[in-house]
């Protein structure tokens, strides 16, 4: 029930107010009223796509770049610029007419609006009705292009140019748009009334199941557990988080599609449950290994931006700050304990969108409450436990769903394009071995 | 005649130098070195991920000195050098066959 049942009742409530305020004026020409363009919710949605992008690049570019070896760091971030690029262009060719065009059986958005035919300056009535119809699908673009640059922290270092495009590309219409769809579009887990405000689910549990699968099917890096394999620039990946950080505000307090106050909830919320996820991560290295490192400060902040996402529209900032540590919490010990699954999660894709996506939905189905946000609905900490089953089934929906799609998908583009690198190019690094170029001189 | 290897902190060096300077050492090579004694390195601990770093950076200190000297310069060395911490590092005294200073081809203690 995200979008679509919360901008009617955002709807709802703008044309009670209106009738109120302008009694005797008939229903129909309200409702033309209410689609009116407001310029303040407009620029908010527009300024919050390009936070977005600063996410990915150069924030989740540089983040994950300081922390791969110094031969690797061109390759590494040259797959966030890159799928920005091809996802970008698919987007508007084909993926947002999949993920939002009009639905076909709660299972994906026909070809109504392929190549942006009748997307324009037009409010839509469930995208945003305050804001052109080309800013949502704009403000969406960025979700896709950043949704397939996560899951590259998985398979870092070892995966082949050709099969990483091939790959992210494929995913960001067969993975992502339909689930995208199923959330936001109006399709069937909106239907049921699943609770997903930026993307707990569509970006972070499938980028997640993902990671996992990619993680397994590729196989470790050569020399994994035995070699030295330290980040070769941590404060690049400072700088990365900060910027990640920055952009997540837009991410979330967007994702509001309006400059209002459930835009604000949504990022005091973000906010506190990044602080706490980072501090909650530092004290629990601390108490564990004898030292708080500044990587683990990074990680837990992202843990709690990651985990709050799909709550961060619906609570407060207490349920946010017990959502922060307990995705400091959890993540922390998920990548500590990594090493004995034996898969080598090169940046710990799954520890972190993984486990903190699982987790923030299933916070979601706790803590939402329509005291913050009418157009949500109540948790089960508010008297609903229905929401927690229907946020459980959409975990475990998204999850498998994205992780046998994977699966399918790194098959046939192995047959294309072999995946993995051969050995001695691992050994040269991506730099060298796929772009001809070395990072530092 | 005897050939004394100092593997010593290198935060030390100056240190060394200047007292071996003042008791009347006239020269000296230093050369940046890697290893590990029962320090046994460090740890790295990144996402708990820990990694042992068992080469340890190092300076070596070699002076070639007259038998007369020896004690003098190990006593300054040990000195100078002790923090009292594991990691102090170890000198080595061997035996030298011969010196030649190249300018003027002068051999023995002379040369020193």
């Amino acid at each position: 029930m995200t979008m679509s049942t919360r901008f009617a009742v955002v709807l709802g409530a703008g044309l009670g107010v209106l009738c109120a305020s302008l009694s005797g004026v008939p229903e129909a020409s309200a409702q033309a009223t209410a689609l009116k363009i407001d310029s303040g919710d407009t620029a908010w949605v527009l300024m919050s796509s390009a936070l977005v992008l600063v996410m990915l690049v150069p924030g989740l570019a540089l983040f994950y770049g300081g922390l791969v070896r110094s031969k690797n760091v061109l390759g590494t971030i040259m797959q966030s610029f890159i799928i920005l690029s091809v996802v970008s262009l698919l987007w508007i060719l084909i993926g947002y007419s999949l993920a939002f065009g009009p639905d076909k059986g709660g299972v994906i958005g026909g070809l109504d609006w392929v190549g942006l035919n009748g997307v324009g300056g037009e409010p839509h009535p469930t995208y945003g009705p305050t804001i052109p119809h080309q800013a949502f699908m704009f403000f969406q673009m960025m979700f896709a292009a950043i949704t397939p640059a996560l899951i590259a922290g998985a398979f870092a270092e070892r995966k082949r140019f050709s099969a990483m495009v091939l790959f992210s590309a494929l995913w960001s219409l067969l993975v992502y748009a339909p689930l995208a769809h199923w959330l936001w579009g109006g399709g069937w887990l909106a239907k049921m009334g699943a609770l997903d405000f930026a993307g707990g689910a569509v970006v972070h549990i499938s980028s997640g199941a993902a990671a996992l699968v990619c993680a397994l099917v590729l196989g470790k890096r050569r020399g994994y557990g035995t070699d030295y394999m330290a980040p070769h620039n941590l404060p690049m990946t400072l700088l990365g988080t900060g910027l990640l950080w920055f952009g997540w505000f837009g991410f979330n307090g967007g994702s509001a599609l309006g400059a209002n106050g459930v835009a604000i909830s949504a990022m005091v919320a973000t906010h506190t449950a990044a602080s706490m996820g980072a501090l909650v991560w530092c004290i629990a290295e601390w108490t564990h290994r004898g030292k708080p490192t500044v990587l683990g400060v990074a990680s837990g902040a992202v843990a709690g931006l990651a985990t709050v996402t799909p709550a961060s529209g619906f609570i407060g900032p207490f349920a946010a700050l017990l959502i922060g540590a307990a995705a400091g919490l959890a993540c922390y010990f998920a990548i500590v304990w990594k090493g004995r699954f034996g898969y080598d999660d090169s940046l710990d894709v799954v520890g972190i969108h993984g486990v903190g996506g699982v987790l923030g939905i299933l916070a979601t189905g706790l803590f939402a409450s329509k005291a913050i946000n009418p157009a949500g609905a109540d948790g089960l900490l508010h008297g609903n436990p229905a929401l927690f089953g229907v946020q459980l089934l959409t975990a475990i929906v998204v999850a498998v769903f994205s992780a046998v799609v994977t699966f399918l998908l790194l098959k046939l583009v192995d047959g294309m394009t072999k995946l993995r690198i051969e050995p001695e190019e691992e050994a040269t690094g991506l730099d060298l071995s796929q772009h001809n170029e070395r990072a530092y001189s | 005649m005897k050939l004394i290897e100092a593997i010593i902190k290198p935060f030390k060096l100056d240190e060394v130098k200047d007292a071996l300077l003042e008791i009347g050492i006239q020269g000296m090579t230093v050369t940046e070195v890697k290893g590990f004694g029962r320090q046994k390195g460090h740890k790295e601990t990144y996402r708990g991920q820990e990694y042992t770093i068992e080469f340890v950076p190092k300076v070596k200190v070699e002076v070639a000195v007259p038998d007369s000297q020896v004690q003098r310069v190990l006593d300054t060395i040990t000195r100078t050098a002790k923090t009292g911490s594991i990691g102090d590092g170890k000198i080595f005294v061997r035996d030298l066959g011969m010196a030649v200073r190249i300018r003027t081809g002068e051999t023995g203690d002379t040369a020193l």
